[in-house]
């Protein structure tokens, strides 16, 4: 932390700030991906649902029975593996993405409010939260599906609306001792609206905390797509998802490697670069580290 | 008629244990351009009056009686959004703690910026200009860069520095300044004194100066008052406080500060602790402690009577 008491120098000069590691390598890493999942009907080689049964469970190309046309090779039926992982991409990707937005929304309007006003408007919401903690989230997930039918919206508002009681209750905490703080108290002595207060002075002290949860948020998001389509509520097949593609490979982990693996990696390269990007939004964003 | 005109305030909390009365009848005026120091010690009521003005009385806390007249308009009468106009822009507060009294995610900058344009509107660049004037006004070294600092990059005094200028931005006629120097070393307590008592004059501003350390009022007020355990025992021009304290407490209290006469001999202290604000009934509040106390004095508060010309006592005890 630097302190500035010097009266005589005009410009205080700051040292360079060194280029961050975790920024590039997760933005890099998740443009890479994003790319590949948004330009995929471009880079993938292959039709991701065609099936070419002659061509079954050849491994990638660096290995023994590997082909060329199919670097990353083939699952049981046949399809291109690397042309499945670039569209698979895009619906884990797309998923999370808006699953995470949603839940946020919800998880810390519903906090801000409930530490923020606390008494009834607190006990209400919080009991809210508790019924959504005590169900199973998949249970709930699989009846929600099950009554509106398997679709990709109804995937995303399922994930959205299990998983926001994760944002709510970090930012009740928190803002349970933001509003204590005495400049919150003295914006309020300077006549503003409970709104801006809530918005201006306690939001923004409580953002690293939600910028954590969400880039945890974004890593379960993928993984919890992921077990939706496993137990057959998530998008349906044909359409590759890299959830659906790793439970698909399970069967076969013992002679087709490929299979699971390559989609496992993929989620976890994904989940690596969000929670390291996180990570370092985390330390610009709070003023107090800044150099 | 005075600016701020406080009578007969009552606050109380309702509390499990007992109602706790922190204050208790309250009466003072301030005029246009006068700094009246409000002084006793921790938990005596003297936050609670200022947050009572205000009405930012946290619950279980509330105003129970009294009136709070702002050039003559009652404030306690106003709904909750006449209120909030009054707040910031015609009565404003600084708060004693620097470090945490900034929001931490804004430059100091903008946080000045944000309540002139909160209080005034106009364009972001004439209200930032404004922010900078006003870091300027306060004495803060390059305030054109300094406004672009973080609360944190900032020492203690000119924290408080840009906390008052947060306050007299919109221009308010009074300024509640809750012990505005008790976080700070004593030499920047001085210079921030000084501050306060050159805006003060330029402005005409009043000034409601709550503190429980005397050299503080000696160096800024022009009237003090005096109160204890809710009530105020003895108000009077600040030089009759230090030269002809009347109230036993006031004496006491003047008795307590370290003086080089009195190199070497232990520190002088009142006997006994401020009542439980839960149990008090009638009499005087100091009376368990008062050397002078008399029978009356257990039995009925004494009231608040002006023993000479502008020095006013709640004590009926003459000669000490």
């Amino acid at each position: 932390m630097s302190v500035i008491a010097d009266a005589g120098a005009s410009v205080v000069a700051r040292p360079r700030r060194r280029v961050s590691f975790r920024a590039v390598f997760g933005l890099t890493v998740l443009l890479v991906i994003g790319g590949s999942a948004v330009w995929a009907p471009q880079l993938a080689p292959w039709d991701p649902g065609k099936q070419m049964l002659l061509k079954r469970l050849r491994p990638p190309m660096w290995q023994a029975r590997g082909l060329r046309e199919h670097p990353l090779g083939t699952d049981h039926l046949g399809r291109d593996i690397l042309s499945r992982i670039l569209y698979g991409g895009r619906i884990s990707l797309g998923v999370g993405l808006t699953a995470v937005t949603l839940s946020a929304l919800i998880g810390v309007t519903l906090g801000l409010l409930a530490g923020f006003f606390g008494g009834r408007a607190d006990a209400f919401i919080m009991r809210i939260v508790d019924v959504f903690l005590a169900i199973p989230y998949i249970l709930l997930a699989m009846g929600v599906v099950f009554a509106l039918g398997p679709s990709l919206m109804n995937v995303i508002l399922v994930m959205g609306a299990t998983r926001w009681v994760q944002f709510a209750r970090i930012v009740r905490a928190d803002v349970l001792s933001i509003r204590e703080r005495e400049f919150v108290a003295g914006a309020r002595a300077r006549g503003n609206r409970p709104l801006r207060l809530l918005l201006r002075h306690v939001l923004p002290n409580a953002l690293t905390p939600i910028i954590v949860v969400a880039t945890l948020e974004l890593a379960f998001m993928i993984i919890y797509e992921s077990a939706l389509s496993f137990l057959g509520l998530g998008v349906q097949p044909p359409t590759p998802t890299w959830g659906w593609m790793l439970a698909d490979g399970r069967n076969y982990v013992a002679t087709a490697w490929w299979l699971a693996t390559l989609p496992g990696l993929a989620i976890m390269l994904t989940v690596l670069a969000v929670n390291l990007l996180g990570d370092w939004l985390r330390d610009t964003l709070d003023p107090r580290l800044k150099v | 008629m005075a600016l701020l005109e406080v009578e007969g305030l009552r606050t109380q909390f309702a509390t499990r244990a007992g109602t706790v009365r922190a204050v208790d009848g309250v009466s003072f005026a301030i005029e246009r351009g006068e700094v009246l120091g409000l002084v006793g010690e921790s938990g005596c009521g003297k936050s609670v009056t200022s947050l009572s003005i205000m009405r930012l009385v946290p619950p279980p806390g509330r105003v129970t009686a009294g009136r709070v007249l702002l050039e003559g308009e009652s404030l306690l009468d106003k709904d909750a959004e006449a209120m909030r106009r009054v707040r910031g822009a015609r009565i404003a507060m600084v708060f004693q703690e620097p470090m945490t009294s900034l929001n931490p995610v804004f430059t100091i900058g903008d946080q000045i910026a944000a309540a002139v344009l909160a209080h005034a509107g106009g364009r972001r660049r004439a209200a930032w200009e404004r922010a900078v004037e006003m870091l300027d006004r306060v004495q803060v070294p390059s305030p054109r860069e300094r406004a672009r600092d973080y609360p944190h990059q900032l020492s203690g005094g000119l924290r408080q520095r840009a906390m008052i200028a947060l306050a007299l931005a919109p221009g308010p006629q009074v300024l509640i300044a809750d012990e505005p120097t008790t976080a700070l070393d004593v030499t920047i307590q001085a210079q921030i004194l000084d501050l306060l008592r050159r805006l003060q004059a330029e402005r005409g501003m009043a000034v409601l100066l709550i503190t429980h350390d005397l050299g503080v009022v000696a160096e800024l007020c022009h009237r003090v008052a005096i109160i204890y355990a809710g009530r105020i025992v003895e108000m009077a021009p600040a030089a009759r406080i230090f030269e002809a304290p009347i109230h036993p407490y006031t004496r006491g209290l003047l008795r307590c500060l370290p003086h080089p006469s009195r190199f070497g001999q232990p520190l002088s202290s009142i006997e006994g602790a401020p009542p439980d604000l839960r149990q008090v009934n009638g009499g005087c509040r100091f009376a368990p402690r008062c050397p002078h106390a008399l029978d009356s004095c257990r039995r009925d508060p004494p009231p608040l009577m002006e023993r000479r010309p502008g020095h006013f006592v709640a004590c009926p005890v003459v000669a000490v």
